[in-house]
């Protein structure tokens, strides 16, 4: 998995159009991404986040900087001049090919032998498991079935990096999670570098190896999942994966103290500060507890197997926390009822903003 | 279903309603297209009338009469030669003709689909321009452009390209000229809807698969808007073969197509029957071409 990078960024740069009103698409960005990885680029929409892509494809040149493919630069080649291949969102399936045709164009374009093209199209036909709808049209398949046919379509070449943009986002919700693993386990199977593009947080969590948080054109963080969702290096990335509790307060003495006084936990910085809390990091303990943060219940939202709780804290600031369900008969807490909320222990991230 | 009666009797009478009021255009269609053929197939088996016209008795003499001619004196048979050469002459010059305007309109439909929707109208609108002349004056306008002393010929010999005038009116480059002028609009416009509706993501598509810009032309925009070109290439073939106009005067009295070599059996040669037998044979042949082409799409269809 580490033998050099598969494709780098460095220090890119994209401006659309000219002058002061140029939109900075990107804005300095440099990455890099391992051989073998499944890195993804997480963001909102307009964060930046297909036009590196675009980049990396060939669609678009950087205003500034380099794009480096297995450490040879690319920057001036034109897309069919890399060997990256793209599965697009809208698919681009050719319409007037058969599925099988479609998987084979690369090949063909590369000029391989008329029996290589047919074995290793019946491989990656196999692979995505659409052997049977070979001599389909695309119009005849259903948007699942399209999906497998772009992907088996831009392995078929193998290339040097796979890239995804939001491949998944015209699925449905059952479908997106069976391809979610369809992905992983091709990605698995053929050895390829993936780089994926998406603005579902849960997708990105469950699939990559490595996730590049980004907005408005800037590469905020890149961190393994884990470390994007339990240490965010600021407020933006700890807003925009998963849900958060912001808390305004103070850091003293080694102590972070909300601004009411109730201590929340130890820390080595001092100052004004904002802490992030993850609902399910907040545990509730009886009103009596003494090293508990007295609390009062505002309402709750059932989630089925969780529920979110809806609580103030003695400063005025509203938490959520996410706490089990309780079994149907026994009520949960009433709104207007006190509360002990214990925080769990490394939970708190302390935050510049 | 005593529920749906009503409704269904509402239905046929909105069919019958249909029928009536489309009948007039058929009856038009009917008198206009099949009356006059019928007419002129019954005259190309007749005999012709000293002074024009057509007599009985029936005959296939001029349907022989296209393809043989017989000696004055002796009733030999030979091939007649000029009336292969005029057909053939109208076949290239219309495949050329077509060949002209699909080179030159691929481009330019091209680029008025990929105009924003603001200014497409408006390249569309221009397109359409020569429609509103007179076929006729038209093709005059070219005359006057490509003569010996025209515009082309005084702007190349101002200009040191030339020193004699270059003989292009009354040749077959000039009949060219002018079909591929009159004919362009027809293959733009079909070109261009064809166009309109090509997914350009499938440009980027391709080029990410290792297709040069020649590949892309080749393997993925000709075959997805074959059904644009194929129109268009109808379009402009068909009239093409039967053009009237723009050999005549362009071409001069001696480079004739179909067209004029017909008008001339119902004018100066006054051999009507050969004149109707010539017409039936290019309906014929224009439906040739068309069953080629409905053959190969089909053909292609089953391929793919």
């Amino acid at each position: 998995m580490t033998q050099g990078p598969a494709v780098e960024a460095q220090s890119v740069v994209k401006h659309f159009g000219d002058g002061p009103d140029a939109v900075r698409a990107l804005d300095d960005v440099s990455v890099t991404v391992a051989r073998g990885e499944f890195f993804t680029l997480l963001g909102p929409s307009g964060c930046g986040k297909t036009t590196l892509l675009r980049c990396i494809a060939g669609f678009e040149t950087p205003t500034a900087g380099r794009i480096l493919l297995g450490g040879r630069d690319i920057t001036d080649d034109p897309p069919n001049r890399r060997r990256v291949n793209t599965v697009f969102q809208s698919y681009a399936l050719f319409p007037h090919l058969t599925v099988a045709q479609n998987v084979a164009f690369g090949l063909q374009m590369l000029g391989r032998p008329k029996a290589e093209v047919r074995a290793t199209t019946d491989r990656m036909l196999a692979l995505v498991r659409l052997d049977a709808l070979a001599d389909r049209r695309p119009d005849a398949l259903s948007g699942g079935q399209q999906q497998r046919v772009a992907l088996a379509r831009a392995l078929a070449p193998q290339p040097e990096v796979l890239l995804l943009d939001e491949p998944l986002s015209a699925l449905d919700l059952k479908l997106r999670k069976e391809m979610q693993s369809e992905l992983k386990r091709l990605q698995h199977e053929t050895g390829i570098t993936f780089v994926f593009v998406t603005h579902d947080q849960e997708e990105a969590l469950t699939m990559s190896d490595r996730i590049g948080v980004m907005s408005a054109g800037r590469l905020l963080q890149v961190a393994p999942p884990r470390d994007i969702y339990n240490r965010p290096v600021n407020r933006f990335v700890a807003d925009f994966i998963g849900e958060t509790n912001f808390l305004p307060a103070t850091a003293h003495a080694g102590q972070i103290r909300l601004r009411s006084g109730e201590v929340l936990g130890p820390t080595t910085v001092s100052g004004a500060i904002t802490v992030a809390i993850r609902p399910e990091q907040l545990r509730l303990s009886d009103p009596g507890d003494h090293e508990a943060i007295p609390a009062t219940v505002e309402g709750s939202t059932y989630l089925g197997t969780d529920s979110h709780l809806h609580l103030r804290l003695p400063d005025g600031s509203r938490v959520v926390a996410r706490i089990p369900s309780l079994p149907q008969a026994e009520p949960g807490p009433a709104p207007g009822m006190p509360v002990g909320l214990r925080v769990a222990p490394g939970a708190l991230q302390v935050l510049e903003d | 279903m005593t529920m749906a009666t009503p409704e269904m009797t509402a239905r046929r009478r909105r069919a019958r309603a249909g029928w009536l009021l489309s009948t007039p255009a058929l009856v038009l269609l009917l008198c206009g297209a099949a009356g006059p053929l019928l007419v002129v197939l019954v005259f190309s088996f007749l005999t012709k009338g000293g002074y024009g016209g057509v007599e009985l008795p029936f005959t296939a003499e001029a349907w022989f009469r296209i393809f043989f001619q017989r000696d004055i004196f002796d009733g030999t048979v030979s091939a007649a030669d000029a009336h292969i050469q005029i057909f053939w002459r109208s076949v290239w010059l219309s495949l050329a003709t077509t060949l002209i305007t699909f080179v030159l309109g691929l481009p330019t439909a091209w680029f008025i689909a990929t105009r924003p929707a603001r200014t497409r109208t408006l390249w569309l609108f221009l397109i359409t321009i020569p429609f509103w002349t007179n076929l006729l004056i038209r093709t005059f306008a070219i005359m006057e452009v490509i003569r010996n002393e025209g515009l082309l010929n005084s702007a190349l010999l101002g200009l040191g390209l030339i020193d004699q005038p270059l003989q292009i009116l009354f040749t077959d480059t000039a009949t060219l000229i002018g079909m591929a002028y009159v004919y362009l609009p027809l293959m733009v416009l079909p070109l261009y809807a064809a166009i309109d509706r090509f997914d350009m993501r499938l440009l980027e598509a391709g080029h990410d698969l290792y297709a040069s810009r020649w590949a892309l032309l080749r393997r993925v925009i000709l075959p997805i808007i074959r059904p644009g070109l194929v129109a268009g290439c109808i379009l402009v073939f068909i009239p093409a073969l039967g053009a009237y106009v723009v050999p005549r005067v362009l071409g001069g009295g001696k480079n004739m197509m179909v067209g004029n070599f017909i008008e001339l059996q119902f004018g100066q040669a006054r051999n009507w029957p050969l004149g109707a037998a010539l017409s039936m044979m290019l309906l014929l042949v224009v439906m040739a071409a068309l069953l080629v082409y409905v053959r190969a799409m089909a053909q292609e269809g089953r391929d793919d």
